[in-house]
């Protein structure tokens, strides 16, 4: 069976293909102002990498802050459904799901089945996501890629507020003015920001098999941080961002069987 | 877009530094001369008073050095008084950066500066303040002679805050002084965003904009958002009339009034801090310190 999930995020499209229970292939797109548009692309897109025709789809599966813009008629898959999904898929031990992306970051807890029993939402401030980063890398005036690796140089974390993305933008504008380490401020960034999320994991109850996913998954400095402040080692797997677009198509699998019944 | 504090041709975050000498107000050596300095995130008031009454004030913009700002804040409120700086008897710093205010015999939480202030500015009736300042929100409550007798502050977020505005004012090329007059240029008030971060309403204003969105409308929805956080604020401490509001929010009339329309109750009118006379509750911190040097003062003089 083929089934096909889209994640439809604030900044990116993912998609992944999923066939008879393993990952056939991924694509991914820039949301831009047409996030139908820039689905259907990826879509074609990962289809082509598969070889595998649209009619052959047996169901489309959605999720993602813009999921009702899906095209295809894609059902919707709720975020913290899809990453339960996904979580377990991807590392069957885990139980509790980190997701952290551009402006989101979510952490949930599920049953053996995959199913979500409870989850923690940060609320729409930049502070937790990876807005945050992208806003200190250009105050710090770094590539976005580069901010993990300076992080990891630092011994300590410079007292910026880290609180608030539009304050920290201007402490950092002070700090470097009076010539404090980049490493230390980018530090300071991941570490403000695994704090928020390790305080959202303690409130669904700590487990020592935490899977990460979401685009943030990839940077090494949050990745540093986060192990330092929840005490374990987190499970991120090699595709962190897809996790999302994973998530449905697996829901999707559910229920094109359902609806063969 | 360009943050604030980069060079460019408008900026319309800036806002007017001034001074002031009380009009018609003589001071002689005789004359107990105190000093209050709110070093805030975002401006930096000084008040110089004669017994405890307002005789002149400055404002000025918080540099990246907080000593300095609160100097420059010192001087600018004794420009043209005549007074030079070692005849204050006492001075009181207060504000995000007192710690850092040289020039000080004793540092006191901008939150019993800003109650004494309020009580000063409005008179003994004022039973809660809000304070919006540059960088948090509180809500205090305080007792017939200005003293505190609760308070509640946000977590550290730009939403509603100074700072917060400047960056709205940036965002939409709208002059700061402007902002609240134009966020009631709405014929029918919208619906508050749901997300009130500002880093976020960098994209998502622009988007709406896009949809086509007036500039106004854009406004008067986060301005919304921001004046029900408030007053959701004062409803966790509780409210009690009478309502007024300082801190340089206070002279952001869309803000104000909203608060009085979600709240259900007339804030005390904000001075005309432009007219000759009148005082400005963004100095209600400044004010206050400067009645608490004068107690102090006095208290001193006494042991």
């Amino acid at each position: 069976m083929i089934t096909v999930g889209i994640d439809l995020g604030t900044q990116r499209v993912q998609v992944v293909v999923l066939k008879d229970g393993t990952v056939a292939s991924r694509a991914q797109a820039q949301s831009g102002f047409d996030p139908t548009k820039a689905a259907e692309q990826a879509v074609d897109e990962a289809l082509k990498k598969a070889n595998i025709k649209l009619s052959e789809v047996a169901c489309f599966a959605a999720t993602g802050s813009a999921m009702d813009m899906a095209p295809y008629e894609a059902i919707t898959v709720s975020m913290m459904g899809a990453d339960a999904k996904a979580g377990m898929f991807l590392f069957p031990k885990a139980h509790t799901i980190i997701d952290v992306g551009a402006e989101e970051a979510r952490a949930v807890k599920c049953d053996e089945r995959g199913v979500m029993v409870d989850f923690v939402v940060n609320e729409r401030c930049a502070a937790g996501a990876g807005a945050f980063i992208e806003a200190m890398a250009r105050a710090l005036e770094v590539k976005l890629e580069d901010m993990g690796p300076l992080a990891l140089k630092a011994e300590r974390a410079s007292p910026i507020n880290a609180s608030c993305v539009i304050f920290g933008e201007s402490d950092v504008v002070s700090l470097i003015h009076r010539q404090e380490s980049k490493p230390e401020i980018a530090r300071a960034v991941y570490d403000a920001m695994a704090d928020r999320i390790s305080s959202m994991v303690h409130r669904l109850g700590i487990n020592p098999d935490i899977v990460l996913v979401g685009g943030v998954a990839k940077d090494v400095g949050f990745v540093a941080s986060l192990n330092r402040k929840i005490g374990v080692c987190v499970a991120i797997p090699e595709y962190p961002e897809y996790a999302g677009a994973l998530g449905a198509a697996i829901t999707a699998v559910t229920r094109a069987k359902e609806a063969k019944k | 877009m360009k943050e604030p504090g980069s060079l460019k041709e408008v900026e319309f975050w800036r806002w007017q530094e001034y001074h002031r000498i009380m009009p018609n107000k003589k001071w002689t050596s005789k004359d107990l001369i105190t000093a209050g300095v709110d070093v805030g995130s975002v401006g930096s008031k000084a008040a110089i008073m004669i017994n405890g009454e307002a005789y002149s004030w400055g404002i000025t913009r918080t540099g990246s050095n907080s000593p300095e700002s609160a100097t420059k804040a010192l001087d600018y409120a004794l420009e043209g008084t005549g007074i030079k700086a070692n005849e204050i008897k006492y001075i009181v710093g207060t504000g995000y950066g007192r710690v850092n205010v040289p020039m000080a015999n004793k540092a006191i939480t901008e939150i019993a500066c800003h109650a004494k202030g309020a009580n000063y500015i409005w008179g003994p009736s004022v039973r809660t303040v809000l304070d919006v300042g540059g960088q948090d929100i509180k809500a205090i409550r305080i007792d017939e002679t200005g003293r505190v007798v609760s308070f509640l502050m946000n977590d550290k977020c730009a939403a509603g805050t100074g700072r917060g505005m400047e960056v709205f004012a940036d965002l939409l090329q709208i002059p700061i002084e402007d902002i609240g007059d134009i966020s009631l240029k709405v014929e029918k008030e919208p619906e508050p965003v749901s997300c009130t971060c500002v880093a976020f309403a960098k994209t998502e204003a622009m988007g709406l904009l896009r949809k086509g969105w007036s500039k106004e409308k854009v406004l008067a929805a986060y301005t919304r958002a921001m004046a029900v956080r408030m007053a959701n604020l004062i409803n966790r401490v509780g409210l009690e009339k009478e309502l007024v509001v300082t801190g340089g929010q206070s002279k952001n009339i869309g803000i104000v009034s909203r608060i009085e329309v979600i709240l259900g109750v007339k804030c005390l009118p904000i001075p005309r801090w432009r007219d000759e006379g009148a005082l400005d509750p963004m100095v209600a911190g400044a004010l206050g310190a400067a009645l608490l040097a004068k107690a102090l003062y006095e208290k001193a003089q006494k042991s």
